[in-house]
């Protein structure tokens, strides 16, 4: 057996995950062609590399087909219900910043809080018939965000990109998206509600509590967390 | 734990209970229409039923509840005064406490008839209580319509009372919103700027939402600013309303009380006193009965008066073993103009027979 190491596939949350690896002396390498999901370890036994998609690493770590794995808090919060049982942080990896924020058009001057975003919705309503339409392809965290604030009278709207597009192609009046350093909201002439992120994430890595580990398994697990 | 059959017979004894009492027998559809139950609960309501769909019909839901469909059923073609009986699965997305069932079986009576209200009440209440007897179960009662009439009596701008009515099944958010119309929190820094016109922007306008509802919504932060705050006196008796939780009798007298600084809750408390009385004449014990003023406030937003629950004693991890309440506000947004007074219940048998295994 080996443990297995669930790794996003490309881009620079790959590269900057195995620059992260490489600092604490473990070498991480896609092998074959570009176009290859397939890896190599070096600098430390017993562990298998598996390259995936960001989004597939909770579901991944959920059904225990790998034992670790890199993403955001965002993907496992989101994809996980009760994920704190499913899975556990065992490091945060420093990079890979977003929050999970709410925004509406920089021209709404009296909304600035989701006080006031409840007020606007609920006017809304009534003036068009329909509620607030908030475009999100975060659903549950968005969901039981605005439940735990007493924010009424929304929608949401699935959009699985372009999301900041949605309100000037007037399929939403407001999005719930991730932003790092908020210039594609600015681009969009959006801004960001004053109050605190519903999630602030960034590259994690976790270990699924429900993998089979045999005693090589947890050889190779220690000999980890020794260089984390 | 029962096995369906076992739940299955036992849900079919109750109803047949309730077919003696008058009640015909109704069977909506497991899948319901979406969109009345979004319309009704809004986006919540994703959080707590299964969503479906097909190209044809759009989304459905499996259903959450029977009472929604009934009164559906009963406004489109019901003679009144009407009672219904039903046992069924209703589905309920549990995504934070594994340990809820998603499936499970109810037994429910719905009672349309406008001749006696406070009767009706009594009745729902009087045969589910008699359904639970022998079972280690404790009913509390409780009234939306006291903390509705409370709210409607404020000595304060139409506007704030409709966001406090608008809130009043969100108790934490109630609360917020009082305290800020009563001037008791300070007022967010990006507030102050827009009152003070020191907020423009240049930022081109795009989306539905149009100037002019911005420039409705500004000029109503400007009028409610200008607007004298609620009084204190006035949210220390809203206050002391919510957290009135006594046996009825007492309860009766400490809203009697509160009645005289708070004359708009008057009528409502005159159809407690009347429910009790019923519920006396229907043999229920009302000095051990509680009430609790904000029992009901953080369930489904549809109840508007009477709300009575039965919990399992020593039993905290169970949901309620039997609740309901009044929904006349309910019968008027689903019956198109239409409106009838109508109150129900339901129980869950699959419950009972563990309670009844216990013992």
């Amino acid at each position: 057996m080996t443990l297995k190491l669930g790794v996003p596939s490309k881009g620079r949350l790959m590269e900057k995950t195995f620059d992260w690896f490489a600092a604490r002396g473990i070498t991480l390498e896609r092998t074959g062609s570009e176009r290859e999901y397939a890896g190599r370890v070096e600098g430390i036994e017993g562990i298998g590399l598996m390259l995936l998609s960001a989004g597939e690493v909770p579901r991944e770590l959920a059904a225990g087909n790998i034992h670790l794995g890199v993403t955001g808090t965002d993907l496992v919060q989101e994809k996980l219900a009760l994920w704190d049982q499913q899975v556990e942080p065992l490091a945060e990896l420093g990079f890979g910043h977003a929050d999970l924020i709410l925004a509406v058009p920089q021209a709404w001057i009296d909304v600035d809080t989701l006080d006031d975003l409840d007020a606007a919705a609920a006017a809304f309503r009534e003036k068009h018939g329909f509620r607030m339409r908030i475009a999100t392809k975060y659903h549950r965290l968005v969901r039981d965000h605005l439940r735990t604030h007493g924010v009424a009278d929304y929608a949401l709207v699935d959009s699985q990109g372009a999301t900041e597009g949605t309100v000037a192609n007037e399929t939403a009046e407001a999005v719930a998206d991730i932003t790092s350093s908020g210039q594609t909201l600015r681009a969009n002439h959006l801004k960001q509600l004053s109050d605190e992120p519903i999630l602030q994430s960034q590259a994690t890595l976790w270990r699924s509590r429900v993998a089979e580990m045999d005693s090589g398994d947890e050889q190779a697990l220690n000999a980890l967390l020794a260089r984390l | 734990m029962p096995t369906r059959s076992q739940t299955l017979a036992k849900a079919n004894a109750l109803r047949g209970m309730f077919e003696t009492q008058g009640a015909v027998l109704v069977e909506p559809p497991i899948l319901q229409p979406a969109g009345t139950l979004l319309d009704l609960y809004g986006e919540d309501i994703r959080a707590r039923a299964y969503v479906t769909s097909d190209a044809l019909r759009g989304e459905q839901m499996l259903r959450p509840d029977f009472t929604v469909p009934v009164v559906q059923m009963h406004m489109a073609d019901g003679a009144e005064p009407a009672r219904y009986t039903y046992a069924g699965e209703v589905f309920r997305r549990q995504e934070h406490d594994p340990d809820r069932a998603n499936e499970y079986v109810q037994v429910g009576y719905e009672v349309f008839d406008r001749t006696d209200p406070a009767g009706a009440d009594a009745e729902v209440f009087a045969l589910i209580a008699s359904a639970l007897d022998g079972l280690p179960v404790t009913p509390v009662t409780g009234d939306i319509g006291v903390l509705m009439a409370a709210v409607d009596g404020l000595q304060t701008t139409q506007r704030r009372k409709a966001a406090l009515m608008r809130h009043i099944w969100r108790p934490r958010r109630f609360r917020q919103m009082l305290h800020r119309f009563a001037g008791q929190t300070p007022i967010p820094a990006t507030r102050a700027a827009l009152l003070a016109g020191d907020v423009i922007t240049d930022a081109p306008l795009i989306g539905l939402r149009s100037a002019a509802e911005i420039g409705a919504r500004v000029q109503a932060l400007h009028d409610d600013a200008a607007a004298p705050p609620i009084t204190g006196d006035e949210v220390d008796l809203i206050e002391a309303l919510l957290g009135l939780r006594e046996t009825l009798p007492f309860a009766l007298t400490r809203l009697h009380d509160l009645a005289m600084d708070l004359p708009a809750i008057s009528s409502a408390v005159a159809r407690i006193d009347a429910r009790a009385q019923a519920l006396a004449a229907r043999g229920v014990a009302i000095d051990q009965l509680m009430f609790d003023a904000s029992y009901g406030r953080s369930q489904m937003e549809y109840y508007d008066g009477f709300v009575f629950g039965f919990r399992a004693e020593g039993r905290p991890d169970l949901p309620s073993i039997a609740g309901g309440g009044r929904y006349d506000a309910l019968t008027r947004r689903l019956g198109q103009g239409a409106e009838i007074p109508a109150v129900g219940g339901v129980m869950r048998p699959g419950l009972m027979l563990e309670l009844e295994a216990a013992r």
